[in-house]
């Protein structure tokens, strides 16, 4: 049985997670296989919620199966699908079923997904699903009805250190500190100068939050120079790209990993944060030789 | 004011292809502004769809006329006439206008040559950009006089969301702005930060209950 | 469709390009109407679906040459209602070929010619109708 993450936060030095993202379908297959393949190698794991708005098998259910399998689940919430009615069911029946974790994000937009045409909700944002959480774990719904059985979620949620401009994402920062959270999940970083700068500023608020920096191994040169260019927060820098471009053809995924390897091992040894949180959708599969290249397992 | 759009021409064809006789009605307060249903744009239109018929062997008469605000009953039963002689009214009014044609001339069938987008304001020439999201419980003192509600793409009220991109740019158009960057940068240049570090709770979405209706109190 | 070319004539250039044209016995098509403006800007999209409506098979808009329009802008503007109103007969299924500006200079009566007799040749190639 895995240990509660709450604890686990709390007691070890450096903590890791992993994200597992629900396929599109009924079968859950796929999904057993990824959780049997990590659960023991990581102290939780994240289910993505309709992710980068692509409609999939919902993220409460994966967290069922994480813990039938006995592991610990991260239940992944954004605003984007359902209103606070909606959000706060979800979350007392995730309760009801063990899942103990929550992340809480705002959501990409309709836009970026598969169902262009559906409408958004954003009944709330992050910050404002942070406070929603505490109100269910304080034994009230948000219009202060008293539960019949409260929640006492260990609440996460993101952020970006690589923004530009970065300054307004760091006053959306402090709110979420403000509102209080117990664990940060970062977007993924590839200069470790911008985590320092960011754990410097997080500490200024908030002592106790733990940092886990994110890791999205990248592919290979094309990828890279993709995500600059496309994905919001994301900044490769160039001698990192070019250290991709040399690998030799076919490679460029295992030249990834080690630079994903070396980034977690370098933060880890210089204690630059708390952890880190692997995010490798699509190759959940292949997590486990980042965290052999972190020197993790 | 009010944007609309003129709607593509399949659908505007489609729409009056089983009549003979309509009245392309046009409005010249919000629509004429933005170039989409004014007189000068009814003269186009009509012009437009009459090449369209003839070129299908057919032939449609087409009335034209534009009353000063389509949204006013007393204005648009000034057309009552010319009504009368069509089978159906086409208009270039926003959503409004064209719902009073409606309920003015009952028995008519109504159709809308135009979609109608949103409200705000000219931006330079021939571009309209949105501004106000008509939600009822206005935040634009807290906001420095910037909407969140309809210029930040999720209408997010503690802002910004992790999808901002370089220089500030919108995640779901890099074309625009990201609100709360905008919003970060007016209340820093007047040295009103604080309201943005402020938390603010969820939005009350039923300010406004659809339909709306507001009744002006009487002396 | 009544085949007929309208032609739109600046009158500081393409008129009396045309004009001269005449006077030289230059052969010009006979389904050609000339109708002289002060200035190729005075020429609205309105005025060119019009003529489409009464049955021209094409629309000719001329004015100066570049940088020469005695109201500085009259054909610039001409030239962009000209595109628009090709984007406009797109729309309804008529093609766009059908409407053209030409810049010439008052005293090139053969570019006047060159022009219609284009416009002519193109006419026919499209037909009658669309």
């Amino acid at each position: 049985m895995a240990k509660d993450f709450r604890e686990v936060l709390k007691t070890k030095d450096f903590v890791v997670t992993a994200e597992a993202a629900p396929t599109k379908g009924a079968n859950v297959e796929k999904s057993v296989e990824h959780i049997e393949l990590l659960k023991d190698k990581v102290d939780a794991l994240n289910v993505t919620d309709n992710q980068s708005s692509v409609m999939r098998y919902p993220s409460v259910g994966i967290c069922l199966l994480i813990k039938e399998h006995g592991g610990e689940a991260i239940f992944q919430v954004t605003c984007r699908d359902r209103n606070r009615l909606a959000i706060q069911a979800d979350l007392l029946f995730a309760w009801s079923r063990g899942v103990r974790n929550v992340l809480c994000l705002t959501g990409d937009s309709i836009d970026v997904g598969d169902h262009k045409e559906a409408k958004p909700v954003f009944d709330l944002e992050s910050a404002q699903l942070i406070h929603l959480v505490h109100t269910l774990n304080s034994g009230t719904d948000m219009v202060g009805n008293e539960l019949n059985g409260g929640t006492d979620f260990c609440i996460g949620t993101t952020a970006t250190p690589s923004a530009d401009p970065l300054e307004p994402q760091l006053v959306k920062v402090q709110k979420k500190l403000e509102a209080g959270i117990d664990f940060i999940q970062t977007q993924a970083v590839y200069e470790l100068e911008e985590l320092k700068r960011f754990v410097e500023f997080v500490r200024k608020h908030d002592e106790k939050v733990k940092i886990l920096l994110g890791i999205v191994p990248v592919t290979g040169a094309k990828m890279a120079q993709y995500m600059n260019a496309n994905v919001p927060g994301i900044f490769v820098p160039q001698y990192m790209i070019d250290e991709l471009a040399q690998a030799p053809k076919g490679t460029g995924i295992n030249k990834g990993i080690e630079i994903a390897g070396r980034l977690i091992r370098k933060a880890k040894e210089e204690k630059l944060c708390d952890g880190t949180h692997i995010m490798f959708i699509g190759k959940e599969e292949r997590v486990p030789e980042v965290l052999e290249a972190a020197g993790l397992i | 004011m009010i944007v609309a759009e003129r709607k593509p021409m399949e659908e505007i064809i489609q729409m009056i292809a089983p009549y003979k006789k309509v009245l392309l009605a046009g409005c010249e307060t919000c629509v004429a502004i933005c170039w989409t249903g004014g007189e000068k744009e009814v003269g186009i239109l009509a012009s437009q769809l009459r090449l369209a018929r003839s070129n299908n062997g057919g032939k449609i008469d087409i009335v034209e006329a534009t009353v000063e605000r389509q949204c006013e009953k007393e204005m648009v039963e000034e057309l009552r006439e010319k009504v009368d002689g069509v089978e159906a009214v086409l208009s270039l009014a926003c959503g409004a206008g064209i719902q009073t044609m409606a309920d003015v001339f009952e028995d008519k069938p109504v159709f809308p040559a135009v979609n109608t987008t949103f409200l705000g304001r000219p931006e330079g020439e021939g571009v309209w950009l949105e501004n106000c999201g008509a939600c009822g419980d206005c935040f634009l003192d807290r906001t420095g006089g910037i909407c969140p509600m309809v210029r930040c793409a999720k209408g997010i009220l503690n802002g910004p969301c992790g999808g901002t991109r370089k220089g500030g740019k919108c995640e779901v158009d890099p074309d625009k702005d990201c609100a709360w960057v905008l919003i970060y940068n007016r209340l820093k240049k007047q040295g009103r930060l604080d309201l943005m570090y402020k938390y603010y709770p969820p939005k009350n979405f039923r300010a406004v209950k659809r339909p709306g209706k507001m009744e002006a109190i009487k002396a | 469709m009544n085949g007929e070319i309208i032609a739109f004539c600046c009158e500081h250039s393409a008129y009396v390009a045309a004009d001269a044209a005449g006077k030289q016995g230059l052969h010009c098509p006979e389904n050609l109407r000339i109708i002289r403006v002060p200035c190729a800007g005075r020429v609205d999209i309105i005025h060119i679906l019009k003529a489409m409506e009464e049955g021209a098979a094409a629309v000719l808009v001329l004015g100066c040459e570049d940088g020469l329009c005695q109201h500085l802008t009259g054909n610039i503007r001409a030239r962009e209602r000209v595109n628009y109103s090709e984007m406009l007969l797109k729309e309804v299924g008529i093609d766009g070929r059908r409407v053209a500006m030409f810049n010439l200079a008052a005293n090139a009566p053969h570019k006047f010619i060159q022009a219609v007799n284009e416009m002519n040749e193109r006419m026919k190639e499209l037909g009658e109708g669309k």
